[in-house]
């Protein structure tokens, strides 16, 4: 297995996969779809090689309850798919997040709506931080750039996920999922999650049961006031990357492959002497809202840019200090432009 | 005199919500008195569904995780995958299984599936109040065939047993009805069939019980039941559908 | 004192608080021994009851069609 080399040049699903399995990921559960199909791949063959189960499911709606039943047990499980997949699970992860199972499940996000095509966007920024499915509940979503970090956040959204016994969404795109680098390997090191809640039948105790309904008086408002509390303890994972921000007089914010590029583009503005910075949001939700407001106290000028006409855009203005200008520049699906497009972009809004 | 009749074991001592004459309540304990005489309370997961029987983790005193609507044979899928050695089982009705959980429970018993699955056939959707179910009748009365069920519009009664029972990995599938007690013996043997097609690992075990429901029949109890022999039977006939032999039996040299 | 003829060779008991009255053991009893009386229990169900104690064999099969567990039997 590739795992034994040190170093190898991979795809980011492959590399999703493989950090999946390092981190002691044992069931997969899956249905076909471009451009995540490499994930199922991989996880057929090398998951029978560490005793582990690999099922193509007959839907994504079987895969995410497949996933919602083998991770009741306490077991690490994983799903991917991607956007029209994702949309058939959302009611599997709302039942996850409402009777608290951990999962991961990893969206190689393509474009819609409907059928949409297989280009990289960013089109599921929304569905994947508002919840996605009926209720009022979130998963913590991280979001890679590189294929290095398609293996780490797949890595650690087991543990997020068994930290907080809550689904984790990893949200990749098409770029992400089938471009090749070198990937470091790395030794997963194991933490402890007691898992009493774990489904194993009643041997040596008393029966117990997950579930998400609640219909005694007032037993569900407290339910979704102790989720909520979750979500904001959840602040404590959030995650970004900051560059240049010394100095900034306009920063960019961006996420995932769209970022990518734009540390080439703000590279380039810096290099022209323009001070521009750049804010990678790593966890969606939760988002660096307290990062990003406390940029503004410094810098006047964000601007937020996205492979979609305008969802994460509107975090960052939830989170700027009021009289904060923030332009926002957006791409529909299509093609991912070259970086010196973008620079263009930034140098429209630059402050003068 | 020795006691010869007592609440099975793993039921939990509390009163069932189902109304009066509903065979929910029967069925309940037959599984429950099957899965006593096996002695698998303390290795039993169950995969319970949405309908009128989502209360199990009241009544079972066993594991239980809640499926979303129609989902349990593929809750029940990652349960028995993550935990082979526990004893995994769902119970849903016929909206739940036959309508909108179809392709969940065809691809489990088609993957052989070494889980049980009981199904609760009452023609009709009891928990939300007495809608078309795909066992309705035809003629039948339903909120949603208020002229009864014509089945060149509404189509007609689903055969699950017969259905499943095409299957190579379906390793049992009956029929039973607990009307009378001549049936109900022969629907706790058709459980415990069921429960041993998962022990001995043949493949999924099913059986599909015909059921009551008085309240949305708008029938009482009595009339309900006799319901069952009269127009029930002779649409959905009783019977083992599959019964595959254990490997062992299967005589390999 | 006086003797009985017969000794019953069954016994049965209803846990009146938990039947509904749905009579399904009335039709089950081979003797016609149950009936729905006319009492009503915490819940509002009239219960059934047993009227001829001394006839019943313990059979059973009042208890095995009984939705709601109410009949424990003995013989
Ligand atoms: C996705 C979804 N759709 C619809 C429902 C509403 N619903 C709850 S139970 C049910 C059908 C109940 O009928 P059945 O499965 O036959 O069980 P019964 O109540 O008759 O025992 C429906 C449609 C739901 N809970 N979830
Ligand atoms: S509605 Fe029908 S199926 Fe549901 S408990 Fe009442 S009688 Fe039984």
């Amino acid at each position: 297995m590739e795992k034994k080399r040190k170093k190898a040049l991979v795809k980011g699903n492959e590399a999703v996969a493989m950090g999946a399995i390092e981190a002691g990921c044992r069931f997969y559960f899956g249905y076909p779809i471009t451009p995540q199909n490499e994930i199922p791949e991989y996880m057929s063959a090398h998951l029978p090689e560490v005793g582990g189960t690999f099922i193509q499911a007959e839907s994504e709606i079987a895969s995410i309850n497949m996933l919602l039943g083998a991770c009741s047990t306490g077991a690490r499980a994983m799903t991917s798919s991607s956007s029209p997949g994702i949309s058939l699970k959302q009611e599997g992860l709302s039942y996850m997040a409402g009777s608290e199972i951990p999962g991961v499940v990893v969206n190689m996000s393509r474009s819609g709506p409907g059928l949409g095509g297989i280009s990289p966007s960013q089109g599921d920024y929304f569905q994947a931080t508002r919840g996605g499915g009926h209720g009022d509940y979130r998963v913590l979503v991280l979001a890679p750039d590189s294929v290095q970090e398609c293996y780490d956040l797949t890595m650690l959204a087991f543990d997020m996920s068994d930290k907080y016994t809550n689904p984790v969404l990893v949200l990749g795109d098409a770029m992400l999922g089938q471009m090749k680098e070198p990937l470091e390997f790395k030794k997963y090191q194991p933490k402890k999650f007691e898992k009493k809640w774990a489904l194993t039948g009643a041997k040596g105790r008393k029966a117990q049961f997950l579930k998400s309904l609640y219909l005694d008086d007032g037993e569900l408002t407290v339910h979704n006031w102790n989720l909520f509390a979750k979500y904001k303890r959840m602040k404590e994972d959030i995650r970004y990357e900051a560059l240049f921000l010394d100095e900034a007089r306009l920063v960019v914010v961006a996420f995932g492959s769209m970022a990518r590029v734009l540390k080439s583009s703000v590279k380039m503005a810096q290099d022209e002497g323009l001070k521009v910075g750049l804010i990678r949001p790593i966890t969606l939700f939760p988002y660096p809202a307290e990062f990003i407001r406390e940029t503004s106290l410094q810098v006047k000028n964000f601007l937020a840019m996205e492979l979609n006409t305008g969802q994460m855009v509107e975090d960052v203005r939830l989170s700027v200090e009021p009289g904060t200008q923030v332009d926002f520049f957006g791409l529909p699906p299509g093609s991912l432009p070259a970086p010196d497009v973008f620079l263009k972009e930034i140098k429209k809004v630059y402050p003068e | 005199m020795k006691q010869v009749f007592k609440r099975p074991d793993c039921l939990v001592d509390i009163p069932f919500h189902f109304c009066p004459g509903c065979h929910h309540g029967i069925i309940h304990r037959v599984v429950a008195e099957v899965l006593d005489e096996f002695n698998l309370r303390e290795k039993a997961i169950i995969a319970a569904s949405v309908g009128c029987s989502v209360f199990m983790y009241d009544y079972f005193d066993m594991d239980v995780i809640e499926a979303p609507h129609g989902r349990a044979a593929a809750v029940a899928t990652g349960v028995k995958r993550a935990r082979p050695d526990n004893f995994v089982f769902t119970y849903q009705g016929d909206g739940d299984l036959a309508a909108i959980g179809t392709a969940e429970i065809i691809h489990a018993a088609n993957r052989s599936e070494k889980v049980t699955v009981f199904f609760v056939n009452n023609t009709i959707y009891g928990m939300t109040g007495g809608q078309m179910a795909p066992t309705t009748m035809i003629g039948q009365l339903s909120t949603t065939t208020p002229r009864g069920r014509d089945p060149q519009e509404a189509g007609h009664p689903i055969h699950m047993a017969e259905l499943l029972a095409t299957l190579a990995g379906t390793a049992y599938s009956a029929r039973v009805a607990v009307n009378n007690v001549k049936n109900l013996m022969k629907a706790k043997k058709a459980t415990k069939q069921a429960v041993r097609a998962q022990l001995d690992k043949k493949g999924l075990g099913f059986v599909e019980y015909l059921s009551t429901c008085p309240t949305n029949w708008k029938m009482t109890p009595e009339k309900a039941n006799r319901r069952i022999a009269e127009e029930l039977i002779p649409i959905f006939p009783l019977g083992v559908f599959k019964e595959e032999q254990a490997p062992a039996e299967a005589g390999v040299g | 004192m006086p003797v009985t003829a017969i000794e019953p060779k069954g016994k049965v008991t209803f846990r009146e608080d938990r039947c509904k009255g749905c009579g399904l053991c009335v039709m089950a009893c081979p003797r016609k021994l149950i009936i729905v009386s006319s009492r009503l229990n915490n819940e509002g169900y009239h219960v059934a009851e047993l009227v001829d104690p001394d006839r019943c064999n313990g059979c059973a099969l009042c208890a095995e069609m009984c939705p709601d567990v109410v009949i424990e039997v003995w013989r």
